[in-house]
């Protein structure tokens, strides 16, 4: 039986579980959560993400949640494990660090950012708040500041090793490319360049397709 | 092996995640005060192992780590075969899934309803003079109840969240629950038996007695 996916593909934790099922080629089937009816919170999906979220994961009776769990255990099954490192301590912890940093430093920034400039006006029929879009801008360009300087030194996040660490970053940047503020990149060129690489990946321009149609058919 | 360097104030929440793992291998360790007030985490110094300026930080020899999770899971992989403890089960499919799966609960969604309640309860006051913000209070305490209800179906289930042996995912809860059982509002987990003994059980490992004694819950 193929794994399952459950959620939307242009939801970006959902997108991060695929573009591991892509990377590593395996069977995977994407099944539909309508969030603008309120699926993700149906007594179906609770019970594979008890706090209603998006993305949920099947293999077998095996039943996830949270998409960076999810990502690992499909990377150590499916032959994916360069990708984590976990063989060798320094560069496994190099990976987790810059793992850590995406999730706490740059999708903590860009979140509010993509909320507000492609939900907010496009499935709520509400206005962008700017001043919430402009603080976080603030913090994405301080934490930029640190990425350049890292990737002036290294080709990728944990070295020069693509890992789990880089192309998590890519359904945010995704967002940040095809929205109003992509320009603020330019000031990084190694984050530039970065960024450009990632989404140059077949695995990370496959899922880029889905999630564009995703929001097409919206 | 000389011993591993943690930096950062030894009361401080993600110190203590690093800590409470490198008693549970046995590991020998320094902990090497940052001093906060005095901005020495903006220092040129630490921005050199820190880059964005946070504690904690982590020297082993050569190699130098951010993040208090990242660093826990290096320690854990680094000492645990020689501790005979397996707190990542990364031997296992299923059971490292569980684990990764309760570890980013914790990150996502536990601890930013209950931290919260600690900063306004305990930290700000204290180390701002400010007074209590009780509405932020009041819509944590909503939030933590609706995970709790979550945690409380799971751990009956289950005496730890990843299955029925303590992980790395269990762990990474101590410390700012630690400081929540010091706030005015601990009595919310009487309404979650189940979450309570798991809590009560964590209390009362000998690693996490031994950490908790260099956090106290009056400031």
């Amino acid at each position: 039986m193929a794994m399952k996916v459950y959620g939307p593909a242009a939801s970006t934790n959902v997108a991060r579980v695929l573009v591991c099922l892509e990377e590593v080629g395996l069977d995977y089937e994407l099944v539909p959560v309508d969030m603008t009816k309120g699926e993700h919170k149906s007594p179906a999906h609770v019970s594979r993400n008890p706090f209603g979220q998006v993305p949920a994961f099947q293999d077998g009776d095996l039943i996830l949640s949270e998409s960076r769990a999810i990502s690992k255990y499909i990377l150590r099954k499916g032959g994916g494990s360069h990708l984590l490192r976990e063989g060798n301590l320094s560069e496994a912890a190099m990976v987790d660090v810059w793992l850590e940093v995406e999730s706490g430093q740059f999708d903590s920034a860009m979140s509010p950012i993509v909320f507000q400039c492609f939900v907010v006006p496009m499935f709520m029929g509400g206005t962008t708040d700017m001043k919430v879009v402009e603080e976080n801008l603030e913090k994405l360009k301080k934490s930029l500041e640190v990425y350049e300087a890292r990737l002036s030194r290294f080709k990728y996040l944990a070295g020069d090793f693509v890992s789990l660490a880089d192309i998590s970053h890519f359904p945010m940047a995704h967002y940040l490319l095809v929205g109003p503020h992509a320009s603020v990149i330019d000031a990084y060129p190694h984050v530039k360049a970065w960024i450009a690489d990632i989404m140059s990946r077949p695995s990370v321009k496959k899922v880029t397709e889905l999630m564009e149609a995703a929001i097409r058919m919206n | 092996m000389a011993p591993v360097k943690v930096f950062g104030p030894a009361m401080s929440t993600n110190v203590a995640r690093i800590l409470v793992c490198l008693e549970e291998v046995g590991a020998e360790y320094e902990v090497v005060n940052i001093d906060m007030q005095a901005k020495e985490h903006k220092s040129p110094e630490h921005l050199a192992r820190n880059p964005f300026g946070q504690i904690p930080a982590f020297q082993d020899g050569d190699i130098v780590l951010f993040e208090s999770r990242a660093i826990a899971k290096y320690v854990l992989r680094k000492f645990s075969k020689s501790a005979g403890v397996d707190l990542l089960r990364e031997g296992d499919l299923k059971e490292a899934a569980m684990v990764d799966v309760w570890t980013e609960v914790e990150a996502h969604t536990y601890n930013p309803a209950l931290s919260p309640v600690v900063y306004e309860c305990l930290i700000y006051p204290a180390m701002r003079g400010v007074p209590t913000n009780q509405k932020v209070v009041e819509e944590s305490l909503e939030k933590l109840k609706k995970v709790l209800d979550v945690y409380e179906a799971r751990l009956s289930k289950h005496d730890y969240l990843a299955g029925d042996f303590l992980s790395f995912a269990d762990l990474n809860h101590f410390p700012y629950t630690h400081y929540f059982m010091g706030t005015p509002h601990a009595s919310l987990f009487d309404a979650y038996p189940h979450v309570k003994a798991w809590w009560e059980r964590l209390a009362a490992r000998p690693s996490v007695k031994k950490i908790s004694a260099n956090m106290p819950l009056k400031f």
